[in-house]
């Protein structure tokens, strides 16, 4: 049973079937996460390289875990210790990388466009791990599973997501995921960080943090991106905190059921109040988990039959 | 020694003729005199070879990416005569003796006339003006610190007034760096969706209006280089009214590619000033209809294969378009009845000379024998592998243009016979 799709780059090109397929597999295997021997044979002679080119910890071994509990092979490749130091460029790296055999790609790039490249240089599945700004899918994927299992469905849920949107790949993939499974979604951010040419479809724009979080079922905070920061976007840390924190009292405007996300890391207590990412609202954790299921059901989606 | 160009046409003729040259200078039309040397036309329309206000030929430095003999003889079989050099290269233009040995190099070689722009401040820094009258005693033919933007306007407007004392002028990349910040391309809708950092129109509309003021204030002849924006365009048209001493030019790729070509994240596409928006295309073409746009310019800018294949933030800026330019214009914009050949030939030639100050070119008794002629009945596709230029990757590789120089002349000497 695969999608007809061979990459995950963004969601241009995939039917809303497509991606309900994906979501409805996640149950299976999150079911398979909770057996005492977590494996099951599906990718078995299958190779995955984890291509990162960028620093990450949660989402390489996530999804290193989902095809290791899957029963592929991993080829684990990170850009720190590797040639492109000594100045090789992206499309040799990919095709030595493709002389090993690999079946998949799953890359991470600072530059938006990437996992373009390397899925034509490739030409074999590659699946987006997040690439500059541009999109990071199977976060999406996971944050609309966390809001399912939630609430049951997502058509006419109202989620909010609040902070530096303009460098954000998971708001740009969440706001383009959700508009397509029928939610309603706001971007919130000081005017700088909030770029105008994103209000399309259901999704709508604002500055003022009271009108975006009240009767929001959703409240997502994102990490605000401080190593991006050195275009004066905004005044100080502590002015951002004041104005866009996300905290309990501002999620009394919300619905009574609102719950809190993040994708992580955090910065606590800067673009979201500690306690309230621990509190019982929140599904931080839960998204964790999640994920490990969501990218399971996109390795078997991209790749079972393939071979 | 008499050469004899026979069976060609005269723009807007369909007569055959023939053109006589001698020592260089065009000696005169069908005369009864029996030449040394004949040359069939096949009924090719002739015409003054182009002239190339902005060609990035990357010697002394970037020989990997082009040199004066593959960039000269690119820009010969793309029908150029004459090509004006810019000089961010490594290192820059900004020393008399590079200037000299430049041109002397250029004239071994036998394709291309080569007029190397020097460098308006050392080491293109924007800081300090370069040794100005000794840069044009060696032979450079305007000042630029094109690679760069100007960023402190006082530098500019010193420059500008002693270039202009020599009589020369400065000509800009006019974008305001510190609006650009790290865009990669336009900032608009196509930039968002991608995730990519973007420059923003007004980053070149605002540089342009403080050019054309520090123009009006001096007097002195400023250039701006590949206009991009529609808004841009607008200040200058008003500038040009307001009485400043301004020209401008715009590039083939601004008016036949948008951003959306970069919806592929393929780096070819990424040049400096970016790819902007249909209507930003649409009001350059109108500006070259109705004269604010003095000429075209091609901003050949060559790279390695390796090095565009990079990603959008790494490669670098840049589209090689000498051998293209003409053709491309000719079948986007005269086939379609939009524009026609004389006024296309004008911004390609006289356009560019009258910007100069330099003789505007002709056919006529007693001009300089640069000469090209153009076959404008039969296609052909674009082919970056046959290219002259080391850069061998092209936007429109596989496009059918009309309109490829078969010959060019310079100074009487064939320097490209297709």
């Amino acid at each position: 049973m695969g999608t007809g799709v061979k990459h995950l780059l963004d969601f241009q090109g995939w039917t809303v079937e497509g991606i309900q397929g994906i979501l409805e597999t996640a149950d299976v295997m999150k079911e398979v996460l909770e057996r005492p021997v977590k494996k099951v044979p599906a990718l078995q002679g299958i190779t995955v390289c984890t291509a990162f080119f960028e620093n990450s910890t949660r989402t390489r071994t996530s999804f290193e875990l989902a095809a290791r509990r899957m029963s592929a092979d991993v080829l684990t490749f990170a850009a720190g210790a590797s040639s492109l130091s000594k100045g090789e460029s992206l499309r040799d790296t990919i095709e030595t990388l493709n002389a090993y055999k690999v079946d998949a790609f799953i890359v991470r790039h600072h530059a938006s466009g990437a996992a373009h490249q390397v899925a034509k240089f490739s030409g074999k599945s590659t699946i987006n791990a997040g690439d500059g700004r541009r999109a990071h899918p199977t976060q999406a994927l996971l944050d609309a599973y966390t809001m399912l299992k939630e609430f049951g469905k997502l058509e006419g849920l109202k989620v909010t997501i609040v902070g530096d949107i303009l460098h954000s790949r998971v708001a740009r993939s969440n706001a383009e995921l959700l508009d397509l499974l029928g939610a309603d979604v706001t971007l919130c951010g000081p005017a700088t960080l909030l770029p105008k040419e994103l209000q399309k479809g259901r999704v709508k724009l604002t500055n003022d943090m009271q009108a975006a979080v009240k009767d929001a079922d959703v409240v997502m905070a994102l990490r605000l991106q401080q190593e991006r920061m050195n275009g004066g976007f905004l005044p100080s840390m502590s002015e951002y905190a004041l104005t866009y924190q996300v905290n309990e009292r501002l999620l009394e405007l919300a619905k009574d059921h609102a719950i809190v996300l993040h994708p992580g890391p955090m910065n606590r207590d800067l673009e979201i109040s500690g306690s309230l990412a621990d509190s019982e609202r929140s599904r931080i954790i839960a998204q964790v988990e999640y994920g490990q299921a969501i990218r399971m059901s996109v390795l078997y989606h991209l790749l079972v039959g393939k071979k | 020694m008499m050469l004899e160009i026979k069976n060609i046409k005269r723009v807007g003729s369909d007569t055959l003729e023939s053109l006589f040259i001698e020592d260089g200078k065009i000696r005169g039309w069908n005369l009864s005199e029996s030449a040394s040397e004949t040359i069939d036309g096949k009924g090719a329309t002739v015409a003054p070879a182009l002239i190339e206000l902005h060609a990035h030929l990357r010697e002394p430095g970037q020989e990997q990416k082009e040199d004066l003999a593959s960039g000269l003889a690119a820009a010969a079989a793309g029908g150029y005569g004459t090509v004006v050099s810019m000089p961010n290269t490594s290192p820059v233009v900004d020393d008399p003796g590079i200037v000299t040995s430049l041109i002397q190099k250029a004239d071994r070689l036998g394709f291309a006339r080569l007029k190397p722009a020097a460098a308006l401040t050392r080491g293109q820094k924007g800081e300090t003006l370069a040794d100005l009258a000794a840069l044009k005693d060696a032979g450079a033919a305007m000042f630029t610190d094109d690679g760069r933007t100007n960023e402190n306007a006082n530098v500019l407007r010193r420059g500008m007034e002693y270039a202009s004392g020599l009589g020369l002028l400065v000509s800009v990349h006019a974008e305001d760096a510190t609006l650009r910040q790290d865009g990669v391309m336009n900032e608009g809708v196509v930039s968002q969706e991608l995730g990519l950092p973007g420059n923003p129109a007004a980053a070149e509309a605002a540089r342009v209006a403080r050019d054309v003021e520090i123009a009006l204030l001096t007097g002195a002849r400023l250039h701006i280089q590949h206009l991009s924006t529609a808004r841009a365009l607008e200040i200058v048209r008003q500038g040009k009214k307001a009485g400043a001493p301004v020209t401008c030019e715009v590039c083939p790729h601004h008016l036949t590619l948008t951003d959306e070509a970069l919806r592929g994240f393929d780096a070819m596409y990424k040049v400096a000033p970016p790819l902007r928006t249909q209507q930003d295309a649409e009001a350059l073409f109108e500006g070259l209809l109705d004269g604010t746009v003095d000429c075209l310019a091609t901003d050949h800018a060559p790279h390695t294969q390796a090095e565009k294949e990079k990603d959008m933030l790494e490669a670098p800026f840049g589209i090689p378009s000498i051998e293209v330019a003409f053709p491309l214009m000719y079948t986007r914009f005269v086939k379609t009845g939009k524009i026609s050949l004389e006024k296309l030939l004008d911004l390609f030639t006289a356009g560019c000379a009258r910007v100069m100050n330099w003789e505007v070119p002709s056919l006529e008794e007693g001009a300089v024998a640069d000469v090209v002629l153009l076959d404008l009945e039969n296609s052909k596709a674009v082919d970056p592998k046959s290219f002259k230029s080391k850069a061998r990757f092209s936007p429109w590789a596989g496009d059918e243009l009309y309109g490829w120089p078969v010959l060019t002349l310079v100074n009487g000497r064939v320097a490209f016979q297709g």
